[in-house]
């Protein structure tokens, strides 16, 4: 009887050497690259003794400052990978020509069309929508933390055990070819054995769990922890962003995670979900996962609005222009982004009136949108706006974001939809509004906010080099592509027939090309602040002329935020309190309650992403093992009463003291 | 002056010229109208995009920081009239396009029989449809001519100005059909149909493809379109059917399995009823029908049914020969699979396009 079990197979599930694509010279030389750099990473850090502060300061840390910042870290690492992908399609397409098969066989390319859509979203814009949040929410709101610190650390790490999963398919096995959205039947074991759409499926579980953590988390801060008189009404625009976009995450991703366990389901135990064959229906499987993937749309763009709001209003030194219909509309978008889910596939054979429902819902989303864009317009109106970075991506979004949304309404509109949809035409829409809304809105949080979380500003001369680059590489990147799709070419085409194409798909890859300069401008940009910190320190801790809370603290700011929690009499609270001459109170400090750290966070994400692995795998013993110890370690922790600690006031009153002394100094 | 208008033409010109925007010209009625409604949706939205780029521009200039003889409001933050002002414009423009949209979605709707408002008049919406039957294939397109009793792959044909009524549907994955000259897209999906309504109101040669992603041999699966004067429809139809390959059940089954740029290949007969099956995933014996199960028990006394499994499973093709002993993680070539294209390249496209069984003046 024992005879019969393969003990390998035991041991390893599916695992055998021949999983590793030692054959693909790609494949090795990225390897090389990445474990040569890996190795130089870790060597510097013994070598310079990090590791403790590592382990000490930062990864077991539950501060929201440095947890937002290490979600940014990690969108800015998977940012590079994504867009490696963007550059080997680019080229492959514009190689394919005249009987050419280009350089990427089938069987790599869909996997690279596939991790490049994964990546962008869940492991790009999430990670730098939620660090942004994570970072600002508490500090705009006059908050000393989020309302659940240690689940932040867990929500970080889930995030990036998802990450490591999908990044370990590069090199271990194969990742899904299904496109990033692993439509059935597709994706179905019968059409993709294998272990990439598995891949897949484990890594957005893990991830999503953080996500779906950090939604509670942060939703329940807004709601709970506001200082005293920020009314729902004295909120900043950025807090009703983000109070809106972790409603969203709330309420869709719980269906991401169910669509999802489904199709683990048809492919782990044969269940019949969305087969073909025994009453399965793939088309339920499209309902499902756009209930989820449009509210993921405004996930997205929600937080970068509210950037704009605040820098827009910051750099033009106004108030913004009508405060109450900016929340409405934020209300109103949010809403109504559960209404339109079927405009992803009006071409599915929908009665015309159902077309037609979803068409005027999705029209009717740009009306709030638009009535942003016009308040936005009327606070650069007589204000007195300066061009600093932040200000210059606004700028560069209103106008990208424009044209992205007026392409987005000819898709709604469902006879126009039947010739554009599935086309390079729609792939340049939403490459337009995402690149030009969430990423243009993320840089110019990111250049916003640095002094915040670092005392020292960025420079602006590579900023510079890289903002334009990247402008100017998206315009020549993606026009083609609406060109493209007004001659009738689809997407996740590997080869081409037609030679009169070939000229857009290579201004494409220059403009592709362009973007790269762009990032390497903003990498330089990160490594020239840095070494050149002490000309670009900023001692007052608020650079900008801020109007909002964040910018009342020091920066970096203490451990703590807030000596003393503000109190709010305005929308511009820190306006408000230069105005009114505040001084700050310089005794009576008293011990601050504050949370400790915890390595429980990392140690949980690691065994869900082991048990991730093993799932992925078929190594089922491994599997039931780190489940178990997953389940066991989290009970543990909750014996763990030391989690809290008080800074003594005397610690309180030597960094205030200190603070003071800078700003003393400066005048 | 003429020179400058020259230069703003010209790139214009180029474009027109060195590319056929399809979408903008297509040779179908049905195709035309969904341009005329793309051209009118972007006039609706230029009404207001194009202020706001302006104002954008013109307010960044004006009010910068250096330009100190711009007035400055630093607390003007609420204007009644200008908030009614930019709720309506957009409110008003989308009311426009709402309504065009809701009568443009039910003209055009894919199942809607052509008629004198949705096509010109040079066709002639009395005669009956040309229906054929369309089923997408891994990685292949099948059109079946239940008029005529005829069949071909990866090649269609219609008589100029005649109505045909597409009816779509798929082997095991799901695609979709867009034939950009002569209408949208429409998915042809596994188990159900869909419908499509179009015509070609000039003769020529067109591209037709695939258009939803299917796996591997996505890329090469397409296809020509031939819109045929009658007299050259019916000679095609005559060239089918001298073709002499019966499509059996048998030569269905042996035609899903998968492959990829495959010739055009031109079949004389069709077996009575292989469309309903194909759409009913009931071709192989012993298969229950979709349609019969959607029926079963509304019959009289609505009785219990003791049903096979087996009768439930539909018989598919998997993607790829995957050898079952193989560990299911191994990727080509360490499988010693050859992946597609490497296969296709080794067998060389072009010299099996050739040695097709269509004519050649098709072909080209």
């Amino acid at each position: 009887m024992l005879s019969n079990i393969d003990i390998t197979q035991l041991i390893f599930g599916r695992l055998t050497l021949q999983s590793i694509p030692y054959y693909d010279p790609i494949l090795v030389a990225t390897f090389l690259v990445v474990a040569i750099a890996g190795a130089g990473l870790v060597a510097a850090i013994t070598y310079y003794r990090w590791w403790g502060t590592l382990w000490n300061d930062w990864f077991t840390s539950v501060d929201h400052k440095k947890i937002g910042i290490m979600y940014i870290v990690l969108a800015i690492v998977m940012l590079l990978r994504g867009f490696a992908d963007a550059i080997l399609m680019r080229t492959q397409q514009a190689l394919a020509f005249n009987g050419s098969e280009g350089f990427l066989p089938a069987h790599h390319y869909d996997q690279v069309f596939t991790a490049h859509g994964v990546i962008m979203i869940f492991f790009v814009a999430m990670p730098l929508i939620t660090g942004i949040m994570n970072f600002v929410i508490p500090l705009q709101i006059g908050a000393r933390d989020v309302a659940f610190p240690f689940l932040n650390n867990f929500s970080f790490w889930m995030t990036a055990g998802g990450a490591v999963i999908i990044m370990l398919s590069l090199f271990v096995g194969e990742f899904a070819r299904t496109g990033w959205l692993a439509f059935p039947p597709l994706s179905s074991a019968e059409y993709s054995p294998g272990v990439g759409v598995d891949y897949y499926l484990w890594g957005l579980q893990i991830a999503g769990v953080g996500t779906l953590l950090s939604g509670v988390n942060l939703l329940v801060t807004i709601i709970k922890m506001r200082a005293p008189g920020m009314s729902l009404m004295r909120m900043p625009i950025f807090i009703w962003t983000a109070l809106c976009t972790n409603v969203l995450i709330v309420a869709s991703f719980p269906v991401l995670t169910a669509v999802l366990t489904l199709l683990t389901l048809d492919r782990y135990v044969g269940t019949h979900f969305f087969t073909n064959d025994m009453g399965g229906n793939s088309m339920m499987y499209f309902n499902l996962i756009w209930i989820w993937g449009h509210p993921e749309v405004y996930i997205l763009i929600l937080p970068a609005f509210g950037v704009f709001s605040e820098v827009t209003s910051t750099f033009c030194g106004k108030r913004l222009f009508g405060y109450t219909s900016m929340v409405y509309a934020t209300v109103v978008i949010t809403i109504l982004s559960y209404l339109v889910w079927l405009h992803h596939f009006f071409t599915m054979g929908n009665g015309a009136s159902v077309n037609s429902f979803f068409a005027i819902t999705t029209m009717i989303i740009s009306i709030p949108t638009g009535a942003k864009i016009f308040n936005w317009l009327f606070t650069m109106y007589e204000g007195r706006i300066r061009f600093e970075l932040p200000m210059m991506w606004t700028v560069a979004f209103i106008v990208t974001f424009v044209i992205g949304g007026m392409t987005g309404v000819l898709l709604a509109v469902p006879p126009v939809d039947f010739v554009f949809h599935n086309s390079l035409f729609l792939v340049a829409h939403f490459h337009n509004v995402i690149i030009g809304g969430v990423l243009f809105g993320m840089f110019a949080a990111i250049n916003y906010w640095f002094p915040k979380a670092f005392g020292f500003r960025l420079d602006a001369f590579w900023g510079k080099v890289s903002f334009w680059f990247w402008v100017v590489g998206f315009y020549v990147a993606f026009m083609p592509l609406y060109v493209l799709g007004l001659m009738g070419v689809t997407r996740r085409l590997r080869e081409f027939d037609d030679p009169s194409l070939q000229i857009w798909f290579l201004v494409a890859a220059g403009g592709a090309l362009l973007v790269a300069v762009g990032i390497g401008a903003m990498l330089m940009q990160f490594y020239v602040s840095i070494r050149d910190r002490k000309y670009l320190r900023d001692v007052t801790g608020d650079p900008w002329d801020g109007r909002t809370l964040e910018w009342a603290t020091s920066s970096p700011p203490p451990h703590y935020n807030f000596a003393f929690t503000p109190i709010v009499r305005d929308i511009d609270a820190y306006t408000d309190m230069k105005r009114n001459n505040f001084r700050r109170p310089m005794e009576g400090y008293k011990p601050i309650h504050m949370p400790r750290n915890t390595g429980a966070g990392i140690v949980l994400a690691g065994l869900s992403t082991v048990c991730g692995f093993a799932l992925v795998w078929y190594i089922w013993w491994l599997a039931a093992v780190s489940f178990l110890g997953l389940i066991g370690y989290a009970i543990w922790h909750t014996f763990n009463y030391d989690r809290d600690y008080y800074i003594p006031a005397g610690e309180v009153a030597a960094s205030e003291q200190a603070f003071a002394s800078k700003l003393a100094g400066r005048f | 002056m003429r020179a400058s208008r020259l230069l703003v033409l010209l790139p214009l010109a180029l474009l027109l010229t060195s590319c056929s925007p399809v979408v903008l010209y297509p040779a179908g009625d049905i195709a035309a109208r969904q341009r005329d409604m793309l051209l009118i949706a972007t006039g609706l939205m230029l009404l207001i995009i194009v202020p706001v780029i302006a104002a954008t521009f013109f307010f960044a200039w004006r009010y910068r920081a250096s330009n100190r003889k711009s007035p400055y409001a630093a607390d003007w933050d609420h204007s009644t009239k200008l908030e009614l002002l930019i709720w309506t414009a957009p409110l008003l423009i989308i009311v426009v396009l709402g309504a065009v949209t809701w009568v443009g979605t039910h003209l055009l709707d894919p199942y809607r029989p052509l008629d004198e408002i949705t096509t010109s008049a040079s066709v002639d919406t009395s005669q009956e449809p040309l229906v054929v039957e369309v089923v997408a294939l891994n990685w292949k397109w099948l059109f079946l001519y239940p008029e005529y009793g005829v069949a071909t792959v990866n090649e269609l044909a219609a008589p100029v100005d005649r109505p045909i009524r597409f009816e779509l549907t798929a082997e095991s994955v799901m695609n979709a059909f867009y034939v950009p000259t002569l209408a949208g897209m429409i998915y042809a999906m596994p188990g159900m149909e869909t419908k499509l309504h179009a015509v070609v109101n000039a003769a020529g040669v067109y591209d037709g493809f695939a258009s939803h992603y299917n796996g591997a041999g996505f890329s090469n699966m397409r296809f020509k379109f031939h819109g045929l004067d009658d007299a050259g429809f019916e000679a095609w139809i005559e060239a089918l059917k001298a073709s002499e390959t019966p499509l059996d059940r048998n030569a269905y089954l042996n035609l899903v399995k998968p492959s990829e740029a495959d010739p055009v290949t031109y079949f004389s007969t069709i077996e009575d009823g292989l469309y309903q099956r194909i759409v009913g995933m009931c071709v192989p014996d012993g298969k229950l029908c979709m349609q019969d199960i959607a029926t079963m028990n509304t019959g009289p006394g609505g009785q219990h049914h003791d049903i096979d499994l087996d009768a439930l499973t539909y018989e598919s093709h998997p993607i790829g020969d995957f050898d079952p002993d193989e560990a299911q993680g191994a990727t080509a070539p360490a499988s010693n699979r050859q992946p597609h294209s490497d296969a296709m390249r080794a067998g060389g496209k072009d010299t099996e396009r050739d040695g097709g069984l269509a004519p050649a003046q098709l072909n080209d």
